[in-house]
């Protein structure tokens, strides 16, 4: 085992697909020289040169666009938005263009593109750099969108999403950037539509995915100071998503709680608790409960930002409301 | 710059196949078979062939709405053009397009498009991916007036600037963004003055003028081909249909549709083809009977292909993942 950093993983998944494959390139807002305004493509530019490692103007439309336009002709390009926040700007080509190319054309083209978006608060960064966006996209036919928890599925998501001949939206969160893991001597590729078990047990099942992964790990701990021994399921893949892994686990608990930093009304997990009342009802020992951030914009001010976004023990008294 | 006599016999082919298949929609759509929108493309042709007959079968173009006389310049076949306005499994999109949504990737035709303006950025990203991979292919990006409103337009063509990206912008200056007219939509009268903007050529032409239209196309492609970036070619021209079928055309005069056709660029390239003896009147005759007869075998083609299989709704949305048809 070695350690590795979220944002190291990132970027050795980038560039082991550059080394395999001519034909990827990325390019962004200052991901150049300057290696990326949180520092994920350092390094690459001297590596790649100019015309794979390549910085665009302040241009998130044609970023997404010119994504598209070089996807559908033969090469299978990165784009990196510098926060998620930034995907608006970029929306049409991103949910009118690149989700139903492929479809509206009758099959006839395939769309290989990644687009990169750091998303998330906790870093003081408030409200028009902070959002968790993922219900914007993962309910968007065409688009498959993934969310690494750690070092090791930030690097073999990266691998999958890249070889993936579909439109992939790649969630990376901030706040882990820096964050320290151990990994694998060798890592592989993880298959997109492939859930976790990031901690087995049989009170509860805390279902989420992110950076939520690492505050539903440490609710577990104090549920488990407490007697209570809860399973912790990482779904990696928001579409598509692991059904069976999470319907199994909810079937071995009798308890679902959800987990997102998306504001609560209408967040993606709202359908992962519509397909467990619809498919595992008759398992439920207790209502399905979410946990999200407020239905607020993220604030500024550190404790207000705290205040509103989700944390373990938020999680921890979710489950104990339905233990 | 000599064009030779077949050429010039190929684009009035281009120009009135384009025609003939837009009167055919016309009167399907009346009649009620063709569901959903049609914008006809009849009075602009000369954009389309003068511009297309420039390109290589592997250069890209990008569409618009009015896509109908894009796709057959670059090659398009009118049989599963038609067959996709019917919605049928034989078009060109199984159905699942219609006429907003024709693509032929073989062609290098990467879609026409219901959203105005979003195939400047897909246009800048052909051109990238021609100048990643090294080819000397260029992107033909078509658009309206009123598209050149949208950021698209000035993000493809800065970043097409400043990257010297492939890619020749051609701008089919009708007059109006649906029934508001240009001067009513943006303060210039001639849309290629917003080329300084880039420090690219612009320039306007008559764009009922088909070999005007060749002529400059051909030397943008030039400068696309020889890395020396983009130009904004704006082609004047006008639709002398409504924006879409259906449209009573409120927002404009009958005098102003009548002078425009009496510039319709069709009987002026038979008369430039008759004038300077290298098609007779009744080679012309000949011509569009022949044609006419391909458009109706389209429409027959087009009739008697079946409608797509129900089942069929969930196929293509990914290259893998097929989600569960609903069960009736």
């Amino acid at each position: 085992m070695t350690t590795m950093t979220y944002a190291e993983a990132i970027r050795a998944g980038m560039s082991q697909t550059m080394r395999d494959d001519d034909t990827v390139f990325l390019f962004g807002e200052d991901v150049g020289p300057f290696g990326g305004c949180f520092g994920v493509s350092a390094g690459m530019h001297d590596e790649f040169g100019e015309m794979r490692v390549r910085d665009t103007p302040i241009s998130e439309g044609v970023i997404v666009g010119a994504a598209v336009g070089a996807a559908a002709t033969g090469v299978r390009p990165i784009a990196e938005l510098m926060f998620t926040d930034f995907m608006t700007v970029g929306m049409d080509q991103l949910v009118n263009q690149a989700a139903k190319m492929r479809y509206m054309f009758g099959g006839h083209l395939k769309l290989p593109m990644v687009v990169r978006l750091p998303a998330g608060g906790g870093i003081g960064a408030a409200a028009q750099h902070s959002q968790s966006l993922e219900k914007w996209v993962a309910g968007i036919p065409g688009l498959k969108v993934v969310y690494p928890s750690n070092a090791e599925d930030a690097y073999g998501l990266l691998l999958s999403a890249v070889a993936d001949d579909n439109p992939v939206v790649y969630f990376e969160h901030k706040a882990m950037y820096g964050v320290p893991f151990e990994v694998p001597e060798k890592m592989e590729a993880v298959p997109i539509g492939k859930a976790r078990v990031a901690k087995e047990g049989e009170d509860v099942s805390i279902i989420t995915y992110g950076k939520q992964v690492l505050d539903a790990l440490e609710a577990a701990e104090t549920l488990a100071n407490e007697g209570v021994n809860a399973e912790v399921i990482d779904l990696r893949s928001l579409y598509p998503w692991d059904k069976e892994a999470v319907l199994a686990s909810v079937e071995k608990t009798g308890k679902a709680v959800l987990v997102s930093e998306e504001t609560k009304r209408g967040a993606y997990i709202a359908e992962i608790a519509s397909v467990i009342a619809e498919e595992g009802f008759y398992n439920l020992d207790a209502p399905v409960m979410r946990v999200g951030a407020l239905d607020t914009p993220v604030p500024f001010a550190p404790d207000l930002e705290q205040t509103m976004l989700p944390n373990a023990t938020d999680i921890v008294n979710a489950v104990k409301e339905i233990s | 710059m000599k064009l030779s006599d077949d050429q010039l016999r190929s684009m009035l082919k281009t120009m009135l196949t384009i025609r003939h298949f837009e009167y055919e929609a016309q009167s399907q759509f009346a009649m009620g078979v063709i569901p959903g929108f049609v914008h006809l493309y009849i009075g602009e042709e000369a954009v389309a062939t003068g511009a297309c007959a420039a390109l290589n079968e592997d250069d890209y173009i990008t569409s618009t709405h009015r896509g109908h006389g894009h796709i057959i310049a670059k090659g398009g076949d009118v049989k599963y053009m038609m067959a996709e306005l019917f919605g049928k499994e034989t078009g060109y999109c199984k159905g699942k397009g219609g006429s907003m949504h024709i693509a032929d990737a073989s062609k290098g035709i990467l879609g026409a498009n219901g959203i105005v303006g979003a195939g400047h950025n897909i246009a800048a990203g052909a051109g990238l991916s021609i100048q990643y991979r090294g080819t000397d292919q260029v992107c033909v990006c078509f658009f309206g007036d009123a598209s050149t409103n949208q950021s698209t337009f000035h993000e493809a063509l800065n970043l097409a600037s400043v990257w010297k990206l492939p890619v020749v912008f051609v701008c089919e200056n009708n007059g109006y963004g649906i029934s508001v007219s240009q001067e009513r939509h943006q303060n210039i009268t001639d849309i290629s003055v917003r080329a300084q903007s880039y420090n690219i050529p612009g320039v306007t032409i008559d764009g009922n003028d088909v070999l005007a239209v060749y002529e400059t196309i051909t030397e943008a492609v030039a400068h696309a081909r020889d890395k020396k970036g983009p130009t904004l070619v704006e082609c004047k021209t006008y639709r002398h249909r409504g924006h879409f079928e259906g449209d009573a055309t409120v927002y404009r005069t009958d005098e102003e549709l009548q002078d425009w056709i009496k510039k319709d660029p069709i009987p002026r390239l038979k008369t430039y083809l008759t004038e300077n003896e290298i098609m007779t009147t009744e080679e012309i005759d000949e011509m569009e009977t022949a044609i006419k007869q391909e458009i109706a075998d389209a429409v027959a083609f087009a009739k008697e292909s079946p409608v797509a299989d129900p089942a069929t709704v969930v196929h293509d949305v990914y290259t893998d993942i097929v989600e569960e048809a609903r069960v009736r």
